[in-house]
């Protein structure tokens, strides 16, 4: 099996580990991986923030630059680390389409995103399902919470998926996290502009997770992370944020420190 | 007080102050998570709620798209029963119809139904400036109106006071407006609830107009229904002579059968209750029972407009649960007032934009209290997609675009004060289709990294307010997949 890596700008600039952690990763589970190098954002952050004008021509960048791949068979998935970019491409990308269509300017961009839309898969949910793995052979002896982000959880429907992939790995003491299902307050544009409502929400989450006592908050997405992160960095909680994948990745040859 | 709360700051304003009253964070929190708790319990005890949610929504849907027809057909029902329609085009129109006939009457008091309708038209105060008296008379409306409050919720209007708060309010109010509060009160719940049944009971005895509101209107028959739970409501639709209904069109079903639906799902969205306790219904008016006269006001003030918009007319389906109210954690936080309308929380930043149009500062800001979590979403038992029409507003706002005003197609500037935003949205559009701008925007930060501040001016000032930012890592991924031929070259 061969796959397309769509990283996201976001860890392409922020977060190299946790591609790195993917690559190695699907590697070891005999996944053949390819960055194609000329991809970059979704849009999600445009069209979030009303500009959907503006995310057209980066959804079309996006099936620029891995429709191909898709339509020759070159590639079977196009695998993401974050579950907000994955909603984008999934639920948002068709109605993008027929936005254009109701605006009077045709198919073409339905037409041009139809392919890459549903081979598009967030990371967790292609190994659940598409490589019907739940133990990918991990080691990670830490204690670790993990926070469904609202978009995997409610867009994707990501389910248990993530925590029965966590639940397998060596070593690894998986806690409940109270009110995990509350958002984090990261929300994009909204932790800028509401930026007082988006800290109370965030500094909730983060004494939510620190009355675990989990050394790691673990998510699948580094947007929420960034946010949670900073937030614990502040409030000095002695706990570390850690990208699902980091910890996938990790095993007894080479754990992740 | 003004039912329309105009001038209102834009909602990270009104925001900024509610999230530090802790009093009013620990009220909030408490019940938003005490009736979250309970709905979802309720809800579960049925095994087929997602149809119930599908039909609810279907229902809506369908009579939305023939809304014309329907209203008619309900204007002809409600004639036969002896009833009169009247059709209001916006608020003034509905508190101009509804003062005359009050005026007509030869009363100077009139005793309400809670109605978020005659709240969305400043009833009360339009009332006043004719030497009318409203009294309110659902517990928690009283409790606000006797401390000259605004209702910060839907279902629950004083959901932001504790009992504290609340027995000095009564001690302190109940005087000026009727009977007194009993001497010695105390906020055991059992003696508020009893200080308030006597002060009402004289009015309920009293008054000769009733004004109520309607949670729906059934086309076939011309009859109108009020769930509640505390029996004031049937209290002011069957002793006063005059009876005086304000109804938003949107309101309306066409058969009685269609209330199946609904008297399932509402009560379990709004109070987690199997049935609400009282279920009310008239129709037009019956010999020797009830008011003698009853007068319909339809009104408008928006929703046809709304019903325009192809995205945003979903909000119409609204059955007013508040269930969206409590699952938002940004509601939790800001609390209703910050909305700056009477329909606070996830709704009403749809709701309101659309009905008052997105010209002042509080409604342009309204589309963004959001973080697009999507709970709200889930609990609609109409299925409101509320992330995607506040997405379509944030368009309006940002970019503008055709909007229809009273009937009319006009297009929209798009607001001001977002030109910089505008053009960092442009910039970022332009690196993004331009990778290799990307990639040497990625190096020029990996660079200058050691340099980069711990709090940044202007808008990222928010957040380094109370977050740490991360740290810019010293090369891209792109960087290092080009270098090492994706992990496979040595140097990874």
């Amino acid at each position: 099996m061969r796959v397309a890596l769509f990283l996201t700008c976001v860890n392409d600039t922020l977060y190299p580990d946790t591609g790195r952690a993917v690559v190695k990763l699907l590697t070891r589970l005999g996944v053949e991986v390819d960055f194609p190098a000329a991809q970059t954002c979704c849009g999600q952050p445009h069209y979030n923030t009303g500009y959907r004008h503006e995310a057209e021509p980066l959804a079309r960048h996006y099936s620029d630059v891995f429709g191909p791949g898709v339509a020759s068979g070159d590639y079977d998935a196009i695998i993401t680390p974050s579950g907000s970019c994955a909603a984008m491409v999934r639920e948002l990308y068709p109605r993008m389409g027929e936005r254009a269509r109701a605006e009077g300017r045709g198919d073409r961009l339905a037409t041009a995103l139809a392919p890459v839309i549903p081979k598009t898969y967030e990371l967790t949910e292609f190994l659940v399902d598409v490589l019907g793995v739940t133990d990918v052979g991990a080691f990670y002896p830490h204690t670790v919470t993990y926070h469904p982000t609202c978009h995997g959880l409610r867009s994707l429907g990501l389910g248990d998926r993530p925590t029965r992939l966590l639940a397998a790995v060596k070593g690894l003491e998986l806690r409940e996290l109270p009110g995990a299902q509350e958002c984090c307050g990261f929300g994009g544009t909204f932790a800028v502009k509401n930026s007082d409502v988006s800290a109370a929400m965030g500094a909730d989450k983060v004494r939510n997770a620190a009355a675990t006592g989990a050394e790691v908050l673990c998510a699948a997405d580094n947007s929420c992370l960034m946010h949670i992160g900073g937030t614990m960095s502040r409030l000095q909680v002695g706990m570390r944020p850690v990208h699902i994948a980091e910890i996938l990745a990790s095993t007894e040859e080479e754990p992740l420190v | 007080m003004s039912g329309t709360y105009l001038g209102m700051p834009a909602f990270p304003e009104a925001a900024h102050d509610a999230v530090r009253n802790t009093t009013l964070r620990a009220n909030l929190r408490h019940a938003t998570h005490t009736i979250r708790d309970k709905r979802a319990r309720a809800v579960a005890e049925l095994d087929d709620w997602a149809r119930l949610r599908e039909a609810g929504k279907q229902i809506k849907d369908h009579t939305l798209r023939h809304l014309e027809h329907y209203l008619v057909q309900l204007e002809e029902s409600v004639t036969a029963a002896g009833g009169t329609v009247h059709w209001a085009a916006d608020a003034d129109e509905a508190n101009r119809i509804v003062t005359r006939l009050v005026l007509a009457t030869g009363e100077r008091e009139v005793v309400k139904v809670k109605s978020m309708a005659t709240q969305e038209i400043g009833l009360n105060e339009a009332l006043e400036a004719e030497g009318v008296r409203a009294y309110e008379t659902d517990l928690a409306e009283l409790i606000v109106q006797l401390g000259d409050d605004r209702p910060s919720h839907i279902l629950v209007p004083a959901i932001h006071r504790n009992r504290g708060e609340i027995r000095d309010i009564f001690r302190e109010e109940m005087g000026s407006w009727g009977r007194p509060a009993p001497e010695g009160l105390t906020d055991t719940p059992a003696e508020l609830a009893e200080a308030a049944r006597l002060h009402l009971r004289e009015k309920f005895l009293r008054a000769k107009v009733g004004v109520s509101g309607a949670n729906f209107m059934v086309a076939e028959t011309g009859t109108l229904v009020v769930v509640e739970s505390e029996g004031n409501g049937r209290m002011c639709l069957t002793l006063p002579e005059t009876l005086i209904s304000v109804v938003g069109i949107e309101k309306i079903v066409p058969t009685w059968q269609d209330l199946e639906v609904f008297l399932q799902t509402l009560p379990r969205s709004s109070t987690a209750e199997r049935m609400n306790p009282y279920t009310s219904t008239w129709t037009g008016t019956t010999e020797s029972d009830g008011p003698r006269t009853f007068h319909l006001v339809l009104l408008d003030n928006g929703r046809t407009d709304t019903l325009a918009d192809e995205v945003g007319r979903q909000a119409l389906r609204c059955i007013r649960c508040s269930a969206c109210l409590n699952v938002c954690p940004v509601y939790e936080r800001a609390g209703g007032h910050a909305y700056g309308s009477v329909y606070p929380g996830p709704i009403g930043a749809i709701l309101s934009p659309q009905l008052r149009g997105t010209q002042s500062e509080i409604d342009a800001s309204l589309p963004y209290a959001s973080s697009l979590c999507g709970a709200c979403y889930e609990v609609c038992p109409v299925a409101i997609d509320i992330p995607e029409v506040l997405v379509h507003l944030r368009e309006r706002v940002v970019e503008g675009g055709p909007v229809t005003r009273r009937g009319t197609k006009v297009t929209l500037k798009p607001a001001r004060g977002h030109a910089a935003e505008r053009a960092a949205m442009r910039a970022a559009r332009w690196a993004f289709t331009h990778p290799a701008a990307l990639a040497a925007g990625q190096r020029l930060a990996a660079r200058t990294r050691r340099f980069h501040p711990r709090t940044v001016p202007g808008p990222g000032r928010a957040w380094t307010d109370t977050r740490d930012l991360p740290q810019v890592p010293a090369e891209s991924f792109r960087d290092w997949w080009q270098r090492t031929d994706g992990g496979k070259e040595a140097g990874k």
